[in-house]
């Protein structure tokens, strides 16, 4: 009697062991670059993300169970990004994952998810061809083919631009893409070239180009580049004397312009999602809660990871989970595609692709963009 | 636009010039290829800025700061990498190996003190005056960064022919030995080497963070590979050869974004290069038996 009674307590303390470990905890991996030179981008991120799943865990978590998100580094790099997506995928055995950081390490990395039949989310690729990897691939991100045709349109209405001159950086494929995006754009709206010129990542003088692009009498200066290049650019225009409007990509709204290219910065246009400027109340909790936990102004790419795990945790509320890892992560990616959110960067949906095959491929973001300008070391709304 | 390009690639070419200057003198008279180098320029453009932003220095307080740390680093690169592997013998490649070490050290304990990201140079410590000289746009700023780099390669000119130190490396490039042997302290020159090449390396980085408003932990490494690319063209372990490759590194790559265009500008800048090195396989001032330093 006794002793079936002790057994019986004993199998109670199992049975509740074995039940909360079960839905204690949903593990998700993200892959970002924490190092190197892309650690720029993958810095913000991942503060994204954290704050995300801070604040999902304090309120309650998915059902009950709290979100464990295990990160690794992928430095900014093809190689890495292969590597860390299969130990997050078969060694860590997570649910969905995160990343990577660039487009560049997407295009490499993102087919070993589609394969492994695993959910992977980019929050800052914004390449093209990203998502038509497969129908496992989504993304938050806005692509700039959305957004560089808009920022042209209202930049050319606000400053009457007629002729511009484009710089790029050619060796890397968002920047890369932003100008091929840019190029078509300027076509449709019929509005001449006068010279395109290049550089490459980890450049630090911009002068020749500039000094060609001064001498080519354009009213406008179309810029894709990442902050990294894209600041001092500016910066070394205004030292030459340009005082032509930069039109820029994705890559140029930051707050970090401010920094880098301080009392340089004046206009430049921008078209995104998110702004800091933005009044929505989502935002400004987003910027309140950011300035709390990290001591900074949030940036684009901070906004963005931190709406994807909004995102991702809407349609984690949505599924029953089996315990079994290939059913859950098969349900994450049925559930996903009809998640709708209203976060940082505003109403938010997916929009199911084509791939190069003519099948139904990945996911991209739907989002409207806001366009700013900059002045005195501030974005401004234009619209 | 000609005369905008020209100011452009004087100065572009003078911090290229002074950046090989000092690899090409180590391994003239250390024979080796230092390749931490780039990390020491990234140091010193560290240092600068650091002084500048956290302790509030003026800029040219800094660039002594900036002075100072990439003496010490030369100073330790010689003593704790490059005198023991001598004192050993090692091979040939084991120096060139263990800078490579250095490099990645450096790298990464500047990368993990001041973050990843570009940093700059608070604007308003900058003298930001524009001249118009002749159509070109030229701040007092490229004056300084013009003139800094010129005085810096005279005074090594000068050094090296005129003081007794400079007298002393001569043999010393030629053979170690021979210079132990006339009563030449071997081991002090070679840390008197290293510690100016350093200089050297750093002032460049200072500059050229000056320049582009652009510092972040990685910038040695296009450095590096135009500085191999420099001191091939002039003749490995030439003095005057540095000179005037930078120079020509400099002109080739700005002349080309203008003439050319700048999708080709490395293409067109390094192409010239091997050409002259198909034409003169030694390099613009080396010759088969020529002393080096």
């Amino acid at each position: 009697m006794k002793s079936t009674q002790i057994l019986g307590g004993v199998l109670l303390v199992l049975g509740c062991l074995g039940g909360t470990s079960g839905a204690a905890e949903i593990k998700l991996g993200a892959a970002e670059a924490l190092t190197g030179n892309a650690s720029q981008y993958g810095a913000p991120i991942r503060k994204g993300l954290e704050l995300a799943v801070s604040e999902i865990n304090g309120s309650g978590g998915i059902h009950g169970a709290k979100l464990a998100l295990i990160f690794e580094d992928e430095q900014g790099k093809k190689e890495e990004a292969i590597n860390v997506f299969k130990k997050l995928i078969f060694q860590d055995r997570v649910l969905l994952l995160f990343g990577p950081t660039l487009s560049n390490s997407a295009q490499a990395s993102d087919p070993v998810a589609q394969a492994a039949k695993v959910v992977v989310f980019g929050t800052s690729n914004t390449a093209d061809g990203i998502t038509s990897i497969g129908n496992y691939v989504f993304r938050n991100s806005v692509t700039e083919a959305d957004i560089l045709p808009v920022t042209l349109k209202i930049a050319g209405q606000k400053t009457g631009f007629k002729k511009v001159a484009v710089l790029y950086g050619n060796d890397d494929i968002f920047t890369k893409s932003g100008y091929d995006n840019f190029r078509k754009a300027l076509q449709e709206l019929r509005v001449p070239v006068t010279t395109t010129e290049t550089f490459a990542k980890g450049d630090v003088d911009f002068k020749p180009q500039l000094t060609k692009i001064k001498a080519s009498n354009a009213d406008a200066i179309v810029l894709s580049a990442l902050v990294a290049e894209g600041a001092p650019i500016m910066a070394q225009a205004r030292q030459l004397g340009i005082t032509l409007p930069f039109i820029g990509g994705n890559g140029m709204n930051s707050p970090r312009v401010f920094e880098l290219a301080k009392d340089y910065s004046d206009n430049l246009w921008v078209g995104s999602p998110w702004s800091v400027e933005n009044p929505a109340s989502e935002n400004k909790r987003f910027i309140a809660a950011y300035q709390k936990s990290h001591g900074a102004l949030p940036d684009q790419f901070a906004a963005q990871a931190y709406d994807a795990m909004y995102i991702a945790a809407q349609a984690l509320k949505r599924i029953k989970f089996t315990g079994k890892l290939e059913a859950d992560r098969s349900a994450v990616r049925d559930a996903l595609p009809v998640v709708q959110w209203s976060g940082a960067t505003g109403a938010f949906k997916f929009r199911q692709i084509t791939g190069r095959d003519g099948k139904p491929a990945g996911y991209d973001a739907v989002q409207t963009a806001i366009v700013m300008s900059t002045k005195d070391n501030r974005y401004v709304i234009q619209k | 636009m000609l005369a905008q390009q020209f100011v452009n690639a004087i100065s572009l070419g003078g911090v290229y010039a002074l950046f090989a200057l000092g690899f090409t003198l180590v391994f003239g008279v250390l024979n080796v290829l230092n390749l931490a180098h780039g990390a020491v320029f990234m140091l010193g453009a560290y240092a600068a800025l650091q002084g500048v932003v956290l302790f509030r220095l003026p800029v040219l307080a800094a660039i002594v700061l900036a002075m100072v740390v990439t003496a010490l680093a030369g100073w330790a690169l010689d003593r704790m990498i490059f005198a023991p592997l001598r004192a050993r013998q090692a091979p040939h490649l084991a120096p060139m190996i263990a800078t490579i070490g250095v490099a990645i050290t450096l790298t990464s304990v500047v990368e993990g003190l001041f973050g990843a990201e570009n940093l700059r140079f608070p604007i308003q410590m900058l003298p930001s005056e524009a001249f118009s000289l002749g159509g070109a746009q030229i701040t007092s700023l490229e004056l300084k960064i013009i003139f800094l780099a010129f005085a810096l390669m005279a005074l090594l000119l000068w050094g090296l022919k005129k003081t007794r130190i400079g007298c002393a490396l001569r043999p010393l490039a030629e053979s170690p030995k021979a210079a132990a042997l006339l009563g030449v302290n071997v081991e002090g020159l070679f840390s008197a080497t290293s510690i100016v090449a350093a200089l050297l390396g750093g002032m460049a980085g200072v500059l050229i963070a000056l320049y582009s408003n652009a510092v972040f932990p990685h910038m040695g490494q296009p450095m590096l590979h135009k500085g191999i690319a420099v001191v091939i063209l002039g003749g490995m372990g030439d003095i005057r050869g540095a000179l005037l490759g930078g120079f020509f590194l400099g002109f080739a790559e700005v002349f080309s974004v203008a003439y050319v265009g700048s999708t080709m500008r490395d293409a067109v800048a390094f192409g010239l290069l091997f050409a002259v090195l198909l034409l003169r396989p030694e390099g613009l001032f080396g010759k088969a038996e020529q002393r080096r330093a």
